[in-house]
Formats: C-alpha cells, structure tokens, sequence
C-alpha cells in the first residue's frame, strides 16, 4: 500500500502553515499521521497537497495556566503520558492517555491531530468534552476560541473552516482531591474503545455529590455529556446503587451508531455499564483514597 | 513543487545522503531504496507493529512516517541492534534461548519496542511486559516465549556485580 502522489510542503511557523491552507485547494494538514498517514496508505483520502505540522516547534507546549492545562496541537500523546503535572492534577486526561493506542503511536500522536480527527471513540475529546475544554484555531482572520461543547459537526468533522488551523487546547482542572475515572470497553487492549466513559466527581465530607460530569464516548458521532444523569446525582448520596439507577438513562441516548462492531442498543447498554463503572471509580479516588 | 526531495538520514550510526519521492512511507524508503529489508512490513497501516523503529530513540511505526519526515533526524531498525556481526545484543540472546520467534517476520518490531521499553523500565513486571508488547502481532509463538525472553534480557541487561 502507498500513499497516493501529493505535493508536500514543511512550513516551519504557524503563519505560514495557514498561509498555505487558505491558498491550496484540497489540502490536508498531516500531524503526528497515526490516523492520517493508514488513511493515505489505504487511499481512503487523496490529497493534492499535504501540509506537515512537524517543524512548527511552537506548537509544542505543555504548561499550567490560570487553573487550567494548555496543551499545544502538536504535543505528542507521549508528553502527556509522562507529564507529572498531568498525572497528579489532570489524572482523568492521564488515565484516558493510558488507553491511546500504544507506546508506538503515542510517541507519534498528537493532542491536536486526535481532536481533529474526531473519531468517536478517541479519548482525548471525550475528556475535552468531559472538562468543558477550550479548543483554540487559527485563520486568515485571527485567533478564536471554541468551547468543546461546538467543536464537533458532525461525524469526524470538526466545526472548524478550510482555512484554519488548530493551535491549542486548555483543559479546565478540577479542585484537588476530586474523583476520577476512565473506563471503555474495547474487544483487543489499544483497540478502537466500542463505547467509553469519563467521569468526574466532587463529594462533600458526608459523601454528598457536589459536583459530576459525565461523558460517554462510541456511542455517538461525538462525546456527548449525560446531563441527566449530572442532574439527577448533584445533591444524593454517592454509592454504587445510586450510580446503577442514574446511568439507567444512558440507554435513551439518542442516535447512537450501529455498524459492524455492535448495534446501536448494545452501545446504549455497554454506556450504562460503563458509566456506572467511571462512577464508581471516581467516587473510590475521592480524596485520592484508592 | 517536486515529487521529490533530498534528505539526510542517519540509520543505524551510518549517514545516507539520498532523494526521495515525498509520498514514499519510511520503511519502503529504508527497505527499497535502501535495501535495510530487516525492518518488515505486515499491515502497512499501523496495526501490526512489524515495522516498528527507533525515531530519535523513540520507537514508532514506520508505515506511518513519511521517508521526507525523517531528514535530520536518527533512526534504529533491527539491523543496527548487534553489536557486532558476530555478536548478539543480550535482547537477541534472551529472544533465541527463550523461544522468542518462530517464523521470525514481528521479531524486528518487538526488538526494537522492546528495546525502548527496557531502557524506561529496567525491572518490568510480567503484566508490564505485556502491555509494552500489545502494539506488536505475533501470530506463530502465543506471546509466552516473547513474554519470558523480555524478562530474560531484564536480567541480562542489568549491570553485572563483582563476585566477591
């Protein structure tokens, strides 16, 4: 299998990154290449032109800002993974990142390319969904932010134009000592997760539910936040009965996708098991007692 | 713009000065234009893990790199893992005493992910082990041989104490 002919261009900053993608017609932008580079070698797409973001070193950074984490497009998986800071104040991101792939395509994969490329079931954006994380692009225009809540389009497809370029994104941290936990289901360890769950908890000292999120991924064409199930926790009891009976409305997602890898009311199903198990994990890290 | 471009590479500790072809994958650039055929190709998709490198001493798939990608930069394969012609690296050692390959085609993807592995994580349990192997199809051995051979090298790879 090769690649389809195409021209490549290594702009060197991000100016000339757009400049090249408000100019070229049927542009691809190629960053860590661990989603791009098989559907080149299979030729699911054909560019004309692909534009590598390998040489923009400012487009690498990992750093805390204003009580939030803000990663550059082109941080590798890997700096997360072996990031102190992300492991002791992001750990939902940490234990998602565990689940990217393998050390292989982590040493690779990029946070920008994984939230461009939208896949379903990719951990990165069910996280930035579940912390309400800020996605930042580029274009001919100037910088704008975009709330993680709109990035997604539709399926794949980010709600970003033609010409713009995501640079950055900052992922909201939680109060220390909050619960976390990030579970799917896949059938090979690294595999494509058939559905996903991330959830994150905040109890007060008697075990009542000040705060959750919950986030389910697989099930549809994008991350999507069990609201109702939020609602229906702030103020109870935690336990694991609690959490069974709440996660029962996970099986009313609507428009989830059925394909060759399970039926739509199978992701339903799987998504109230998981989410009970992301549930339950977060309120046992609770105060980091586990 | 051409379709191709001059690169410079360094494999293996040797430079190589070469044009390429801009679409051309990195591991048909190293085995075709290059001849460096240890390095295999099974999925060419990033799946199998045959085709697995070292980048700058960072393993990665070189199905998924582009041959133009790799200018300026340092790259292993398993020809460059010997010491010697006449020598095995103590990976090597561990893999033929421990039934570590049948057939032998994932055997240069597993030497070099391992490889990496061993050098973050000397003393790796046996569930740790697994982990690191999971990117890497092994169709003839069950994974036990490779299993026992990683943890064999562990200990051949830890510095030797003095007898006393």
């Amino acid at each position: 299998m090769k690649p389809p002919p195409f021209q490549y261009y290594d702009p060197a900053t991000v100016a000339d990154a757009v400049g090249l993608l408000s100019r070229l017609e049927n542009a691809k932008v190629l960053a860590g290449g661990q989603s791009l580079m098989p559907m080149l070698n299979m030729r699911y797409v054909l560019p004309d032109h692909i534009i590598d973001l390998n040489k923009i070193a400012a487009l690498s950074y990992l750093r805390e800002e204003n009580g939030a984490l803000v990663a550059g497009a082109m941080t590798r998986q890997r700096d997360l993974e072996f990031s102190d800071v992300v492991k002791s104040r992001y750990p939902l991101l940490h234990e998602a990142i565990m689940n990217v792939g393998h050390r292989q395509t982590r040493n690779r994969g990029t946070v920008g390319g994984s939230l461009c490329h939208l896949d379903p079931s990719a951990e990165i954006p069910t996280v930035a969904a579940a912390v309400d994380a800020t996605v930042t692009v580029t274009g001919p225009k100037g910088n704008r932010d975009i709330p993680f809540a709109e990035f997604p389009a539709g399926f794949m497809s980010p709600a970003i134009d033609a010409d713009e370029l995501v640079v950055g994104v900052r992922f909201p941290a939680w109060p220390k000592g909050h619960g976390y936990g990030f579970v799917e289901f896949a059938r090979r360890h690294g595999d494509f997760a058939i559905t996903s769950a991330a959830a994150l908890l905040e109890e007060d000292s008697n075990g009542k539910i000040k705060r959750v999120s919950l986030t389910i991924g697989g099930v549809t064409i994008a991350p999507v936040r069990m609201r109702n199930v939020e609602k229906a926790l702030v103020g109870q009891i935690a336990s694991e009965a609690v959490f069974k009976d709440a996660c029962e409305e996970c099986r009313k997602i609507d428009k989830a996708i059925a394909d060759v890898h399970a039926p739509a009311d199978y992701r339903q199903h799987l998504a109230t098991v998981m989410s009970r198990r992301a549930l339950v994990a977060a309120h046992n890290r609770i105060g980091g007692r586990a | 713009m051409s379709k191709t471009r001059k690169i410079s590479v360094t494999i293996n500790g040797k430079r190589y000065d070469e044009e390429v072809e801009v679409r051309y994958t990195l591991a048909d650039f190293m085995r075709q234009q290059l001849g460096l055929t240890g390095t295999h190709l099974g999925c060419e998709h990033g799946v199998c893990g045959a085709c697995t490198i070292l980048f700058d001493g960072l393993s990665a798939r070189s199905c998924l790199m582009l041959a133009v990608q790799a200018d300026g930069h340092e790259i292993l394969t398993v020809e460059g893992i010997a010491p010697s012609p006449d020598k095995l690296h103590p990976l090597q050692e561990a893999f033929r005493d421990n039934h570590g390959l049948q057939c032998g085609f994932c055997t240069p993807g597993m030497l070099t992910t391992l490889l990496e592995f061993l050098r973050d994580n000397p003393d790796p349990t046996e569930q740790e082990v697994r982990i690191a192997i999971s990117g890497n199809l092994c169709r003839c051995t069950g994974y036990q041989g490779i299993v026992d051979a990683a943890l064999d090298a562990a200990q051949r790879l830890k510095p030797q104490k003095e007898a006393p």
